[in-house]
């Protein structure tokens, strides 16, 4: 039973995980763009919503109606004003780029907030607990954090299936010159994905800031497991970094019930098994290996 | 007409006189007694030579690592297992952590090759976190407080010192040799056009994967020989110092300023991290932020970094890596 | 009343140059064809017109305006589009999202996705299909269709025979009738000479990136056709 527990548990977190890899498959999947300071940015996003919750005394889940439009700016400007310059460049202006952002990133938020460690407050709901009977209960706030995961894939895979917008994405991925030509405006498409992938790991940064604590420092690491979720589902597939996120989640709970420092790392050693066995993913559309 | 390659020129001979001062001055600080001037000077070596290291791999090889890290920790934990595990001498341990570092990258590598431009990057960083964490799960190796380097202790103090400076010179220059010896060789130019082109230097008949096999296995080497370096100075090393990523922060920043894809632009960029360093000692993270700051418009503006700007307008270079044609006119009739 | 206006068109690729000062007009519903061996600039030339290469902003009058390095999608508002070569299909889209892409600019005009069907009954039947599912000349269609759906006043065809049997390259020129009867300018580069000197009013031969002939089929010969093509 308390296995059944771990694995609920890993399940759930994978939601989380889903929700920080979303990103980055979306702007990888686009523009073929690693910002190695997404997760430095959902951080800040967590941190701007503890501002939010210090002056404005709101509770953080409604914070996030102010902190998701201002990091989808924050990401609309940085893509338009900085990064869409560096595209064609070849990629180490874009990886070092990002680097120089996150670290920045990450000292600025030592020195506005000090190192000490945060969490959000909802106000009771990330304790409650949904019994399932048999002795095993979930958490309500992984439950809804899973359940916002999946309403935003489902969201998206609409917008990408489905929309003038979302073909405009999946051309600018096949092919972005010849999407120019028929008049797509690549340099507003990608800003316009970066504000989605922004905004996505905003929700996902006040989602982690509730569930557990955070520091200025936090924000690597978020990138390192939503870049092992989007490895382990395969590229180019929304769903697949469900999975991915899925999977990780159960090998890091599993990890840390048999010792708690092996969580992590059996999260790692398991997206290196996946890398060698099946290196393109367990999802992946199979034209683009990367 | 006639063309005339060749490699040496004012600025290099220039260059090479003044390299054979610098190293002479070098050899002769240990007799002012200056031990804070001596530890400056082992930092300064250090990063030096991390950076070239990351240099070979990012501006000549287009291998952008962010887990370096891995290698300089290896390498300092291999050294205090050498030492005080194993009972060798300390001083000797020093390039046999490299030996080890450059071991361990061998396996790494079939693992991280696998992967192409910034998940390549990535996926050493998620290497160099699982190094991390194996180690930092591992009772013998001293988990999460880490270990002491016990092996130098009978040594007086003032030995252990010069012999450690002495060390950090000789790898200081080694490093620098040997980097350009081989850029200036065949491999070199091998390595040069695998950057610029790899399916036209494929179809020379160069071998791209064994190229950026040996530069990897290269700079493993020279990182985790400096990170046993930095360990012999300290003494003290956990895993959470080791395999920070700051350390490939400061090597990628100075690379970046300095001049990436030249010999001389670490150089520089190293001179630029310690004066910012001096400069915002009191300052706490503004000095990192003001850093990254510079990278990033270094790589938007000027991505050939301050030893470029300086380079181009002056065509100067100090390493001769490159072969210049130069045309003679024919002697008169 | 002239529709498209070059006059001394350059172009660059970095240092290479690969036009040189080219001078051509295009009257409004005429179907003008140009010419040329491989590497004679026809693509390079296609492209700067259609905004993907800079180029001066006099070079270029499109209804009496110069559009000279406007981007793509300003062109594409004018009713300036490109059919390019090599169709460049989009594999991630079906056949029917292919053809909704050209629409992105949401131009008015007859084309809708339904007389596209008309024109190339074989798009309809395979319209949820993945693109590159198709045969090289059904990519074909699917490439003019795509163009179409932006209600182009000038049509831009680069190489619609390359790779093609003759049968479906015929098949093809007759669509472009149909294109033609619906008064769409066309501007049609070919290395099939036969085939597209039945199509034209005009001809241009390019050779080596500049201008080597002009004049309508009829009274060219075929010996001055092939000095011009290739030089002797």
């Amino acid at each position: 039973m308390a296995w059944l527990d771990t694995i609920v548990q890993g399940i759930l977190l994978g939601g989380l995980y889903a929700l920080f890899a979303t990103g980055l498959s979306l702007t990888f999947g686009v523009m073929r763009l690693v910002n190695l300071a997404h997760g430095d940015f959902s951080i800040l996003a967590a941190f701007i919503a503890v501002v939010a919750v210090q002056t404005l005394g709101l509770n953080p889940l409604l914070a996030l109606a102010l902190v998701v439009p201002v990091m989808a700016a924050v990401g609309y400007g940085l893509q338009r004003l900085v990064l869409n310059r560096l595209l064609g460049r070849g990629i180490l202006p874009a990886v070092l780029v990002t680097f120089g952002l996150s670290i920045v990133i990450q000292n600025g938020l030592l020195e506005a907030f000090s190192a000490d460690s945060r969490r959000l407050n909802p106000g009771g709901i990330e304790t409650a607990s949904l019994p399932l009977g048999g002795g095993l209960a979930v958490g309500w706030f992984p439950l809804l954090t899973f359940a916002v995961a999946v309403l935003l894939l489902v969201g998206l895979q609409i917008l990408i299936g489905r929309s003038a917008v979302g073909r405009a994405f999946r051309a600018t991925s096949d092919d972005g010159g010849t999407a120019a030509l028929m008049g797509i405006d690549n340099d507003r498409l990608y800003a316009l994905a970066m504000a989605l992938s922004l905004a996505v790991v905003a929700i996902a940064g006040i989602f982690l800031g509730i569930r557990t604590t955070f520091t200025f420092s936090s924000g690597p690491d978020r990138l390192l497991f939503a870049f092992e979720a989007v490895i382990i589902g395969g590229l180019g597939s929304l769903w697949g970094t469900l999975v991915g996120g899925v999977i990780l989640g159960v090998a890091q709970t599993t990890g840390a019930r048999v010792s708690p420092g092996w969580g992590v790392l059996t999260g790692h050693l398991v997206f290196l098994a996946v890398l060698l066995l099946r290196p393109s993913g367990l999802f992946a559309k199979s034209r683009r290996v990367d | 007409m006639t063309l005339a390659v060749e490699r040496t020129t004012r600025a290099s001979r220039f260059g090479a006189g003044a390299a054979v001062l610098l190293v002479a001055g070098l050899v002769a600080l240990p007799w002012t007694g200056d031990a804070g001037l001596m530890r400056v000077v082992i930092e300064f070596i250090a990063l030096l030579v991390l950076a070239q290291m990351w240099n070979l791999l990012a501006g000549y090889a287009g291998l952008v690592s962010i887990g370096q890290q891995a290698y300089l920790g290896l390498g300092g934990y291999a050294l205090i297992v050498l030492a005080d595990d194993l009972g060798v001498n300390p001083f000797l341990a020093v390039p046999l952590a490299g030996l080890v570092a450059a071991g361990l990258a061998l396996p790494t590598a079939a693992l991280v090759f696998r992967f192409r431009d910034a998940y390549f990057a990535v996926g050493t960083w998620a290497v160099a976190e699982v190094y991390r964490l194996l180690i930092a799960n591992t009772g013998a190796l001293g988990r999460g407080t880490g270990r002491t380097l016990k092996a130098v202790f009978p040594l007086a103090r003032e030995t252990r010192e010069q012999v450690t400076y002495a060390i950090a010179v000789v790898v200081g220059v080694a490093a620098i040799v040997a980097v350009y010896l081989y850029l200036r060789s065949r491999l070199g130019l091998g390595l040069m056009a695998v950057r610029d082109s790899e399916s036209a230097s494929e179809s020379l008949g160069v071998d791209v994967f064994r190229t950026k096999l040996a530069v990897y296995l290269l700079a493993a080497f020279g990182t985790g020989t400096t990170g046993a370096l930095i360990y012999l100075n300290l003494l003290r090393i956990s895993p959470d110092a080791a395999f920070s990523i700051n350390w490939t922060a400061y090597t990628i920043f100075i690379v970046v300023i300095g001049g990436i894809g030249t010999l001389e632009g670490p150089i520089v960029g190293t001179v630029v991290f310690f004066l910012l360093r001096e400069l915002l000692a009191d300052h706490g993270s503004w000095y990192m932020i003001l850093l990254g700051a510079l990278a990033v418009l270094a790589m938007m503006r000027y991505p050939q970094g301050l030893w470029g700007l300086v380079a181009e307008r002056w065509d100067l270079r100090f390493f001769p890596v490159q072969r210049r044609v130069r045309l003679d006119e024919p002697p008169p009739a | 009343m002239t529709l498209l206006r070059v006059r001394e068109l350059s172009a660059f690729y970095g240092d290479f140059q690969a036009l040189f000062g080219i001078s051509l007009d295009v009257a409004e519903g005429e179907t003008v064809a140009v010419i040329g061996a491989n590497g004679a600039g026809k693509t390079t030339f296609l492209r700067a017109l259609a905004g993907a290469l800079p180029v001066p902003e006099s070079a270029v009058a499109f209804d009496g305006r110069p559009v000279g390095g406007r981007p793509s999608p300003a062109l594409v508002d004018l009713g300036l589009v490109l059919v390019p070569e090599g169709r460049k299909i989009f594999p991630s889209l079906s056949v029917r999202e292919n053809l909704l892409v050209g629409a992105y600019r949401a131009r008015p005009g007859p084309w809708t996705i339904e007389r596209v069907y008309r024109l190339f009954p074989i798009l309809g039947e395979r319209r949820e299909q993945p693109g590159t599912n198709l045969s090289g000349g059904e990519q074909q269609m699917l490439a003019i269709g795509r163009g179409l759906m932006a209600n182009p006043r000038l049509l831009l065809v680069d190489e619609i025979s390359l790779g093609l049997a003759p049968l479906v390259v015929k098949n093809l020129y007759r669509a472009l009738e149909a294109v033609k009867a619906e008064g769409t300018t066309l501007l049609v580069v070919e290395q099939d000479v036969s085939q597209v000197l039945a199509v034209a009013q005009r001809v241009y031969c390019f050779r080596k990136g500049a201008v080597a002939l002009e004049g309508a089929p009829a009274r060219l010969t075929r010996e001055r056709i092939s000095a011009a093509y290739f030089g002797t």
